[in-house]
């Protein structure tokens, strides 16, 4: 055929909207917590006199919501591939509960208890995705009973009592804070330092990205905009570095977090074991019948996911210094909403790490700033609820708009 | 004869794409009038215009039906004046009834409860016109296809249809089903009954059609009567060209062996029987090699069972490659073994619809674009430029969705995928459905370089000419056997279905 068919002329302008879609979905998210976290800072101060970004405060933020971003990167990868874990709130409650009771009970050192407990999320995660994975369980169902069960074990585990307290260097988890090397005096340097390269590491990703798409003629993202968006980040992060810095430096549980939300960012965008995730999530029989494992894959991303679920509940239980049987509840409302609004698709095979960090930081902020202003509870559920709805009204008006 | 409908300069743009532009069609009661057309020419957005999907105001021009200006706001004002549209995917719900599909919307009720007894009498009735003996609280899953589609035609009977569309009927029936639905054409057409069938069988259309309008490129090229109806006016119109030969040109080069599949036979994966029962056959390099055989004679199941137990328990047989066994148990080891399989269904099996063309021809060889599992974005995207170029992928960008592609399009992104794995043989399962005449030819090109470079091709097929046109050789199956083997003088299709009907029955 020589004469274009009219579905493939369309199809030009197609393309460039669908890339400034996705473009534009990343950058509106980053703006959208601005907004939020501006919000917030003004009416607090104008309502309670406290400044919202002040170095207490935004350690708080840290402390209280690493939790979530660690499960959602798991659950990011479990959502991808056509997946859900209902069970994570649970097993993150049982396994703060195991850690205490090695801990506490049996007086383990704290070396050995980590990697035990990591161990058993594998083990609970292997246990749950061997049935999705192998006998085509629906998941929904699987994890619906773990919830369950391991909620019911931690009970069991705990004799319905807390179990507490733990040594300091267990606790360190949470409430430790990465010591300054240049010795004591404000600000923290190390913390300043460590924050600058992190930048500083950003800025030069994202350029040597825009050299590879210039190299390989894909169109790049205009140039003010990448400046903008990297000037942007490059003073939130700064800002954040300095007030940590001339509070207590920054907290040990950032560093856990910042250094996952980085591995797992280059394990789905990298490397061909996230390309197969996303494979497995967008088509599932294509994927098989272009050599993927796809049920090992499955089982594979429930594994993780039961690791990051029992590294969670170690943070939260050494945050708490005490394992509580009723900890966790709710958490998996907490983290698949994150990973929503952070943009992934209920159907898989789409959605990305630092969206759902970003989906995280929103849900958390909203959390903190709503009990500072001292809003109810009841509200404080109306409101997350009805902010999940419009992020994910947003992404299907969006879709539909683009069709 | 009077006009039944006449729809007059019928234009309507969608966001940057002038879809239609001055279509005229004019039908006349109690013919068949057949649509023809390349993918992408118009057709179905022109009978959406038709039927009401597109309301009136969204579109220019005017449609008279019965002499009488239309002005459809739905689908249910269509409907009330009998004009009944079935479309490419059926619409029904497999798990109801006949019954209850046949009336769904508008069921046969007293007092607002469902009639049954009057339900299930009327169906009865509905189903003897379409000749279909079947009880009517049957679920509809439990149907074949075929049957499926006379009961799309039978809900339209129950609307009072005066003007039956029919989307590309019979593009998922097999040869006699086919049949079974033409003759019901015509009979309906004795009954009164106005037809507008859209196919791409050139066969079919000279069959039972009394007239056909041709559409390139969203407008009318030609109106041909009865005797004016020949494959190669169809087809020069359609594409605006010649097409001098259906098949291109090809001098066979035929090497040594390069694949023997020996004594393959395959059970069901959940009931009782074998699928396959005893196959052999060989392909040897530079050879295209046909596989013949009615829908459910298991060729699907033969390539799929072989290409990484994809299909079926209880494999048994041995495959060679080069000369040595090869090991095809698992799809990755079939694919090392150099062994692809092109799907029959790229949509749900072949692609990633969601995901840009340059992510679906990597998919399976990620190796081929990584170090060490580490991706390399530029590999990929100079990969799938590469067969961009190559096959003539028609796309502004392979960073362009795959959804978004015409079927011939999407058919070179699979093909793509699989000769980034270097295979040596290709079983290409149906490779030409449902994508227009110069797509096909295209397809058949790319087929003929592949063998040229002394790979071997198997080409399964449910359309005999294109079975005879490009194969060297063509093994007959029925019933999961191969029960004969033709070289291309020998092949023809009374051989061919000489062969299916002679073996019939004969399965142990």
């Amino acid at each position: 055929m020589t004469v274009p068919q009219h579905d493939e002329l369309g199809v030009a302008g197609g393309a460039i909207r669908a890339r400034l879609g996705g473009g534009l979905r990343q950058n509106g998210m980053v703006l959208a917590l601005l907004a939020i976290v501006l919000f917030f800072v003004v009416v607090v101060r104008s309502t309670q006199g406290i400044d919202f970004l002040s170095a207490q405060n935004i350690t708080n933020l840290f402390l209280q919501n690493s939790y979530v971003i660690v499960m959602a990167l798991g659950m990011l990868l479990v959502i991808v591939s056509g997946h859900i874990d209902l069970s994570v709130g649970s097993v993150a409650a049982f396994t703060g509960a195991a850690s205490a009771f090695l801990t506490v009970k049996l007086g383990w050192p704290v070396w050995a208890v980590m990697p035990a407990v990591l161990m058993i999320g594998a083990l609970i995660g292997a246990a749950q995705g061997y049935w999705i994975a192998y006998w085509r369980i629906p998941s929904f169902i699987v994890t619906l009973a773990g919830m369950l069960v391991f909620r019911g074990l931690t009970l069991w585990l705990l004799q319905g009592q807390n179990i507490g307290p733990f040594p300091k260097a267990f606790q360190a988890l949470s409430t430790g804070f990465v010591g300054d090397v240049f010795g004591p005096d404000k600000p923290n340097f190390t913390a300043l330092i460590l924050v600058a390269l992190a930048a500083a590491a950003i800025v030069t990703s994202g350029l040597r990205a825009r050299a590879q798409d210039a190299a390989f003629g894909t169109e790049p993202e205009p140039a003010g905009l990448f400046w903008a968006r990297n000037a942007v980040v490059v003073a939130a992060l700064m800002f954040v570095g300095w007030k940590l810095a001339m509070f207590r430096g920054l907290p040990n549980v950032l560093i856990v977090m910042s250094v996952l939300v980085v591995l797992y960012a280059f394990v789905t965008e990298q490397t061909t074991l996230g390309r197969r995730i996303y494979a497995l999530g967008g088509n599932e029989k294509a994927a098989r019948l272009s050599g993927i494992k796809t049920d090992r894959l499955v089982f594979l991303t429930f594994v993780n996911m039961g690791v990051l679920a029992a590294l969670a509940g170690m943070i939260v239980t050494a945050r708490l210094n005490s394992a509580t049987p009723k900890a966790g509840v709710g958490f998996e409302l907490d983290v698949i909403a994150a990973v929503f609004i952070g943009g992934a698709s209920m159907s898989g095979g789409s959605g990305k790490i630092l969206g759902v960090v970003v989906g995280a930081l929103i849900m958390g902020v909203m959390n903190n700033g709503m009990s500072i202003m001292g809003i109810g509870i009841d509200y404080q559920q109306v409101i997350k609820g009805l902010v999940l709805l419009a992020a994910v009204i947003f992404d299907v008006y969006n879709k539909a708009k683009r069709a | 004869m009077a006009a039944i409908l006449e729809m007059r300069g019928i234009g309507k743009s969608f966001p940057g794409v002038r879809a239609l532009d001055r279509v005229n069609l004019e039908v006349e009661a109690r013919e068949i009038h057949a649509i023809c057309g390349e993918n992408g020419a118009g057709k179905s957005t022109l009978m959406k215009v038709l039927s009401g999907v597109y309301p009136h105001g969204s579109y220019d021009g005017e449609i008279l039906y019965d002499g009488r200006t239309m002005q459809f706001r739905n689908i249910r004002d269509s409907e009330a004046e009998g004009i009944i549209i079935i479309h490419q995917e059926l619409a029904l719900v497999p798990q109801l009834s006949i019954g209850e599909n046949m009336f769904l919307g508008n069921e046969i009720t007293r007092g607002g409860v469902i009639d049954w007894p009057r339900t299930w009498a009327r169906t009865r009735e509905l189903l003897a016109k379409v000749g279909l003996d079947e009880n009517p609280t049957t679920p509809v899953e439990k149907l074949g296809v075929g049957k499926q589609q006379l009961i799309e035609i039978a809900k339209a009977l129950a609307k009072d249809v005066r003007l039956l569309i029919l989307d590309e009927p019979t593009a998922a029936l097999q040869e006699n089903d086919s049949a079974t639905l033409l003759k019901l054409l015509l009979e309906l057409k004795a009954q009164g009954v106005t037809s507008i069938l859209i196919s791409h069988k050139l066969n079919e259309i000279r069959r039972v059609a009394d007239r056909v309008t041709v559409i390139r490129d969203g407008s009318t090229v030609s109106t041909l009567t009865r005797d004016e109806i020949t494959e190669d006016r169809i087809i020069r119109d359609m594409v605006g060209r010649d097409l001098a030969h259906r098949y291109p040109e090809r001098v066979p080069q035929i090497g040594g062996e390069l694949m023997a599949v020996r004594n393959w036979t395959v059970w069901h994966p959940d009931q009782p029987r074998k699928v396959i029962d005893d196959a052999s056959f060989t392909v040897r390099r530079g050879e295209v090699v046909g596989i013949a055989g009615l829908m459910g004679s298991g060729r699907t199941e033969l390539a799929m069972s072989i290409f990484g137990r994809s299909f079926g328990r209880d494999i048994s047989g041995t495959v060679e490659i080069g000369g040595r066994p090869a090991d095809v148990s698992t799809v990755n080891r079939a694919i090392g073994a150099g062994l692809s399989y092109v799907t029959e269904d790229r949509k749900t099996l072949g692609l990633i619809l969601d995901e840009p063309i340059q992510r679906n021809v990597s998919l399976a060889n990620l190796a081929g674009i990584s170090a060490r599992g580490v991706l390399s974005r530029g590999r990929e995207k100079a990969v799938a430029e590469g067969y961009r170029r190559d096959l003539g992928i028609r796309t502004p960008s392979v960073l362009q969705q795959v959804v978004n592609l015409s079927g011939g399009n999407q058919q070179k992104v699979v093909l793509s995928k699989w000769l980034f794995t270097q295979p040596q043989v290709l079983i290409l399962d149906e490779p030409t459905r449902g994508i227009d005449v110069g797509a096909k030819f295209e397809i058949y090109a790319i087929m003929n370089r592949l063998v040229a470079e002394g790979r071997g091709v198997v080409m399964i097929s449910s359309e005999m000419p294109e079975l005879l046109g490009m194969c060297d050789r063509i093994y007959v199956m029925n019933e999961g056997r191969i029960v004969g083997e033709l070289t291309r003088d020998e092949a023809s299709q009374e051989r061919i279905m000489g062969m299916i009907l002679r073996s019939e029955g004969r399965a142990a």
